[in-house]
């Protein structure tokens, strides 16, 4: 127990600080239009690979995955909520297990 | 200004609690299964708040890797906030002082800050407490559940919800790739080098949050030089 909190304040204490540092002390806006639009592209890039082609991996069944993923992508193309998206895609992954 | 923002962020945030339910449990059934007691998974996600992260972590701990190895991964898989944070500070009103900045900074996760970019104008505090609130409680709480109830759930049911937390993603993705062009090739040039580096056999040495990092970086680097945003209409 005493080692596991060793790794616990390591991970939470890295994770911490690369979230505080920046947002607490960054208090000039930056004009550099291109900096900004890179800062604009950087989440939906990192979203794309972490979720590509990991989702696929995700259920443990290359099928059922895919299922669920088509799901996913048919939903949030029509704008449904988060939460609609994660349940239903769970939804049809499981069931796709079931037929096959 | 006489709505109550704290109410707002609250139930902006709801969506993302739930989801972060459903993925927490699956965290807190992997956790268990690592070998972590149930305390130790709830301490880790109510320490930590980042799904990849603490997923990478634990499979650390489990292997009794160093602290360096550990430290180390967390840079790299959650290096992203920092360029998210720097992002959203360009957004924050004057309520923000430095204290205030220390305890929402905690709350930057990806589809908070996702949720908390989409919002027009700037950024009141009191927004980003009720963002963070239900989204924190849903981790913690999904977490708890997974840990103590996932052995209850039979095995298909635990599988299938290991695809949550990316059907999220794409849902906080996908909708705006139809309205920006520059958004929607961000999206498909990222996923196309992730692909590559996983499936390119030479590419197997690099660790999965290396990739990220290097696809998140070039890709936004090409879009912003190609397709640099307009940012004058916002703040009109």
């Amino acid at each position: 127990m005493t080692n596991f909190f060793i790794y616990l304040l390591a991970m939470a204490g890295v994770t911490y600080l690369i979230r505080m540092l920046p947002f607490t002390f960054m208090r000039k806006k930056i004009k550099s239009v291109f900096i900004r639009s890179f800062l604009y592209y950087v989440p939906y890039a990192v979203l794309g690979a972490m979720t590509f082609p990991y989702i696929f991996y995700s259920t443990g069944n290359v099928i059922t995955a895919s299922a669920g993923a088509a799901c996913a992508l048919v939903l949030a193309y029509f704008n449904r909520s988060l939460i609609t998206v994660a349940v239903c895609s769970s939804v049809i992954a499981f069931i796709t297990g079931l037929l096959i | 200004m006489k709505e109550n923002t704290y109410l707002r962020g609250l139930k902006n945030g709801l969506a993302i609690g739930l989801g972060y339910l459903s993925v927490s449990f699956g965290f807190g059934i992997t956790a268990v299964g690592k070998g972590l007691s149930g305390l130790e998974a709830i301490l880790i996600s109510m320490t930590n708040l980042t799904s990849a992260g603490q997923l990478a972590g634990i499979t650390v701990i489990a292997a009794c890797g160093s602290v360096l190895e550990l430290m180390l991964t967390q840079l790299i898989i959650n290096l992203r906030y920092c360029l998210m944070g720097l992002a959203l500070t360009q957004k924050l009103d004057n309520s923000f002082s430095t204290l205030h900045r220390l305890f929402i900074s905690f709350g930057i996760t990806d589809e908070i800050f996702a949720v908390a970019s989409a919002e027009k104008g700037s950024l009141n505090r009191r927004f980003m407490y009720g963002l963070i609130t239900l989204p924190y409680i849903g981790w913690a709480l999904g977490t708890t559940l997974g840990a103590f109830a996932g052995q209850i759930l039979p095995e298909s049911v635990c599988s299938a919800l290991g695809i949550a937390i990316y059907s999220m993603f794409i849902a906080i993705i996908i909708p705006d790739t139809k309205t920006e062009k520059g958004v929607l090739l961000a999206v498909i040039l990222s996923s196309a080098l992730s692909c590559i580096f996983y499936f390119v056999p030479w590419f197997s040495w690099l660790p999965q949050g290396f990739a990220i990092i290097i696809c998140a970086v070039l890709v936004s680097a090409v879009l912003a030089y190609f397709f640099p945003k307009n940012f004058e209409e916002e703040e009109a």
